[in-house]
């Protein structure tokens, strides 16, 4: 047999079959004997006070096992702790507040918990939801963030003045001399409106009792299971070993599902009170209302600049929408934190105020506070461009950091581990012919067409620490065991870990399990997000690997009669240098390992754990080239080409990168053209269904046109430096680039998200109102 | 509430059951016949997650009342793959990497199954418009696409597979 090395080849992935026969388990495919389905009473209020809570006709009626308050549940009356983010944690010096699962006497946004009903059957809890009576006492509501820091706005909470959680600042150089002596400066306010996260399967969680602990186990639509196990054992007062966490197939996560959330806590409280499986399954509808959102921020940016594009000097003031109870705030400061995009520039001063509204929280959503800064970077500096009359792509590689610069420390804060921006810029503009299309623009606009191209250059973090871990278990018969600490509900890992295993142990991919999601059957680890699954997690494996085929040399060594030092592995086999038929493959050595009769020094057994804990974090980069044209006449935007080259590192699995990709520039694309979560002034969300929350069909998006450049990470053996969230941070700006370039001959500068139809159509109208010969 | 009776043929074999008229299809299927290959993304039409073939149309059995398919023939995604032996559309989504989270997946599958019965032909804008009702949150569509023309030329070249 050929021997083929498996990372970096295109397979096809294990957890495929599985998948797409419908043989697997969602949490909702679980029915254990007896289980009781929970459903919750949601307030219908963005502000109110409390006054009572009826639930004496839901209690009476047929088919009800029981219907609980806050006020009947001690541990669901209490505050929940801070959730644990992509960066731990609530922000600090954040003044506020956190929230019991059940509201009890004061309500601040409309989803908010208040009762639970658990019923023999899904519909039967649905009806008598209807039959609880809340007695509200309204209060005024503020729902904008501008509105929300004026004096006099509504209060949330009485000890945060002005709503303002907290301010978060970071300023470095002579920002004040370099606007003063600026040739020129360009100032633009920007909306970076909320979204919903909408993975497919929505959240459900199903507790039962566990007689092996005395505990519970828990399955949950998570992508962080040992952090939900630390929540919920807190909240009910377990230790974390009579608490099992199972993040069974989970059908997307997108940041949504890092925190935990109080239907956890309800559903686990319940399962104990009640000493029966409970289980709830989220409606779409309410995770519109109660699965929290991301992005929301309104931003005012400012650069000062010389004439020939340097950039001397960057001013922001943001608000950023926390809602009413984040579980994790740390969202808007990483937006800050990446302010310097693949900037040079040195002069920085950023202020972003944490403001509570009564709305849903916000929190994680693909990004992450990334998206936000790439957007205000990359579309500031073709305000820029356009302001100086210079290309785009010349006033991005004027003042990009040189490749001899890293590790570079930006003024905004962190420091990045490696890059060249050149390198994706070059390969996109080739690909996308930038000249040639600059040209037919230029044709077209002669003729009354609006063709807009649109480029971007631009960085993320990834790789977050604190640490992540795996177990490699080879099995006597020479099969492999692996279990990880973090958690993949879509990124593949079985198949990109197995593509591992496979070369550094010489065994067919077949011939391993990847065993996720599970705190009963995995070691600590801190879950798949912020594209740290493959960084750290893969990292951990690598780590782990390296123990076993310490082991596994010794062992070979003992067979071959040789010295452990002459071992050496080659082509999937363990063989003696110099001697090509002197070797044993890991089934041998499994065998001996596994035979009681190795020496002390070897041992018995083959199995090892280990955790990586990265020494810092990582930065993918990457440039995008995007076609458009706009119809005048209707507003609408044709996507005519996307031209998309990421630097994530070293590649294990091409395939999946791809996906990873795809899927990520259509999220993008849906922030920059079609989604928005619209509250009304009162607080009642808009976009409750799928019907008003715009979620890209296959017909909103082309053919995506991607490739690679491959900048290796020094902070972890992989070189690997993520890809999940890539994506969608550049596509977000390319897209409106497009359009707003698309637009240039209107006189339109910039436009806010999401720009559909009738928003470019007015644009335009009031352009003409103003110049009304400048389009013809 | 008062129960109905219905017969539905459902993968081939005959089932029965007393119903609920406001019981969805999606519903009987998956909690009273424990077929959970059929998933629920939406619960109002919109995102196909719940796509099984009724009586040789692919509908949304979140929008079908169990009691309005009585006497029909059902296939769900569990009843696609015959003898072990994958149908071309599911070995079409495992070659091109036509899934991620696959919870979208079953849904897609049998629109797709539905696609190529009308038209085994079709070209990158037909399968897109096709699957208009289908939606996915996480492969941008492109492998979906692949996927099928994969299908649709798999199912070309082999032998007519009788119904
Ligand atoms: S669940 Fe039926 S269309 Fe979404
Ligand atoms: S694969 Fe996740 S929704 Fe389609």
């Amino acid at each position: 047999m050929v021997y083929m090395r498996q990372v970096g080849a295109r397979v096809k992935r294990k957890e495929d079959p599985r998948l797409i026969t419908g043989s697997s388990n969602y949490v909702d495919d679980f029915n254990p004997r007896g289980v009781g389905h929970l459903g919750i009473l949601r307030s219908v209020y963005a502000h109110a006070k409390i006054n009572g809570i009826d639930t004496s006709a839901a209690k009476a009626h047929p088919g009800v096992i029981a219907v609980f308050t806050g006020a009947d549940v001690p541990e669901l009356d209490r505050p929940m702790p801070h959730g644990e983010g992509e960066t731990a944690g609530g922000q600090k010096g954040m003044v506020g507040i956190v929230t019991a699962p059940l509201a009890t006497d004061r309500v601040r946004h409309v989803g908010q918990a208040i009762a639970a009903v658990v019923a023999e059957d899904r519909y039967i809890a649905r009806d008598a939801l209807d039959l609880i009576v809340v007695d509200y006492e309204p209060l005024d509501a503020v729902i904008d963030i501008e509105e929300a820091v004026k004096d006099g706005a509504p209060q949330l909470y009485d000890e945060v003045p002005n709503n303002t959680a907290y301010t978060w600042t970071r300023k470095r150089g002579e920002v004040d001399a370099a606007f003063a002596e600026a040739e020129v400066t360009v100032t633009q306010r920007m909306n970076n409106q909320r979204l919903a996260a909408i993975s497919l399967e929505t959240r459900g969680v199903l507790a039962q009792p566990d007689p092996l602990s005395g505990g519970l186990t828990v399955y949950t639509s998570t992508q962080n299971p040992h952090s939900v196990r630390a929540e919920i054992a807190r909240t009910l007062g377990l230790s974390e070993i009579e608490i099992r966490v199972v993040a069974p197939e989970v059908g997307g996560g997108f940041g949504a599902k890092i925190s935990s959330y109080p239907e956890e806590m309800i559903v686990a409280a319940l399962a104990r009170k009640l000493n029966r499986p409970v289980k709830w399954i989220e409606t779409r509808s309410e995770h519109l209302l109660a699965t929290h959102h991301g992005r929301g921020q309104i931003n005012e940016i400012s650069l000062a600049a010389k004439r020939d594009g340097t950039i001397t000097g960057l001013r922001m003031r943001c608000l950023a929408d926390l809602g009413a109870y984040p579980r994790d705030a740390s969202v808007p400061p990483l937006t800050g934190m990446l302010m310097s995009g693949v900037y040079g520039y040195q002069n920085v001063d950023i202020e972003i105020r944490g403001v509570y509204t009564n709305t849903m929280a916000t929190g994680a959503y693909r990004g992450a506070g990334r998206p936000e800064a790439a957007y205000y970077v990359e579309r500031i500096m073709d305000v820029l461009a356009a302001e100086l009359g210079i290309d785009p792509v010349e006033v991005r590689r004027k003042n990009f950091i040189p490749p001899d610069a890293f590790p570079y420390k930006t003024p905004t804060g962190p420091t990045y581990d490696s890059g060249d921006y050149n390198k994706p810029l070059d390969k996109a503009l080739a690909a996308a012919d930038y000249q040639g299309q600059r040209a037919e623009q230029r044709q077209l606009r002669a003729q009354g067409r609006y063709r807009g191209i649109g480029v971007v250059t631009f960085t993320e973090i990834c790789g977050f620490g604190p640490f992540d871990s795996a177990s490699v278990r080879v099995e006597p018969s020479g099969k492999v065991t692996v279990a990880t600490g973090i958690s993949p509900h879509g990124q593949g890992q079985e198949t990109t870990f197995a593509q591992m295993v496979a070369d550094e142990l010489g065994v067919s991919m077949d011939d391993v399990i990847v065993v996720h999601g599970d705190t009963a059957r995995t070691p600590a680890g801190k879950g798949t997000m912020g594209s740290r699954g493959l960084v750290v997690g893969g990292s951990a494996l690598f780590k782990t690997l390296g123990q076993i085929k310490e082991k596994a040399t010794k062992i070979a060594a003992h067979l071959l009669e040789a010295s452990p030092e002459d071992i050496e592995f080659r082509e999937g086999k363990f063989g003696v240098k110099g001697a090509p038929d002197r070797t044993k493959t890991l089934v041998d050595i499994a065998a001996a390992a596994y035979s009681g009769s190795l020496p002390d020094e070897i041992g018995t057994g083959l199995e090892a754990t280990d955790f990586f804990a990265p020494p810092g974090t990582t930065f993918p980069f990457g440039a995008d080239v995007v076609t458009v044209e706009v119809n005048p006449e209707t507003g609408e935007v044709a996507l005519l080409r996307y031209v998309a080259i990421d630097d994530c590192g070293r590649v294990i699995s091409p395939l999946l990168v791809d996906g990873q990709v795809h899927g990520g520039l259509t999220q993008g694309i849906a922030q920059a053209l079609f989604e928005e979560v619209v509250y009304d002034e009162q607080g009642q969300l808009v976009t409750g269904t799928l019907m008003d929350y715009a979620v890209p069909k296959p017909e909103y998006v082309p053919m995506f046109e991607n490739d690679r450049t491959e900048t290796p990470s020094p902070h972890n053996p992989l070189g690997a430096k993520g890809i999940g969230e890539l994506a969608t941070i550049g596509s977000t700006p390319a897209v409106v680039n497009a359009v707003v370039d698309a637009l240039a001959p209107f006189g339109i500068r910039h436009l806010d998200m999401p720009l559909r139809p009738q928003r470019i159509w007015q644009a335009i109208q009031d352009a003409q109102a103003k110049a009304p010969a400048a389009a013809d | 509430m008062a129960t109905h009776p219905i017969t539905l043929t459902v993968n081939g074999s005959q089932r029965q059951g007393q119903v609920e008229p406001r019981r969805l299809l999606v519903h009987y299927l998956r909690d009273e016949l424990g077929l959970t290959g059929t998933h629920i993304g939406c619960e109002t039409s919109q995102c196909g997650a719940c796509t099984v073939i009724l009586n040789g149309q692919a509908v949304k059995s979140c929008t079908v009342f169990a009691v309005q398919a009585d006497g029909g023939q059902v296939m769900t995604i569990e009843g696609l793959a015959q003898d072990g032996q994958l149908h071309p559309i599911q070995e079409g989504f495992w070659e091109e990497h036509g899934l991620q989270c696959g919870f979208c997946t079953p849904g897609m599958i049998l629109s797709t199954y539905d696609l190529l019965l009308k038209n085994p032909d079709p070209s990158e804008q037909e399968i897109r418009h096709a699957l208009h009702g289908n939606l996915c949150r996480c492969t941008g569509y492109q492998h979906i696409v692949k996927s099928v023309q994969y299908a649709a030329n798999k199912m070309k070249g082999a032998p007519a597979v009788a119904d």
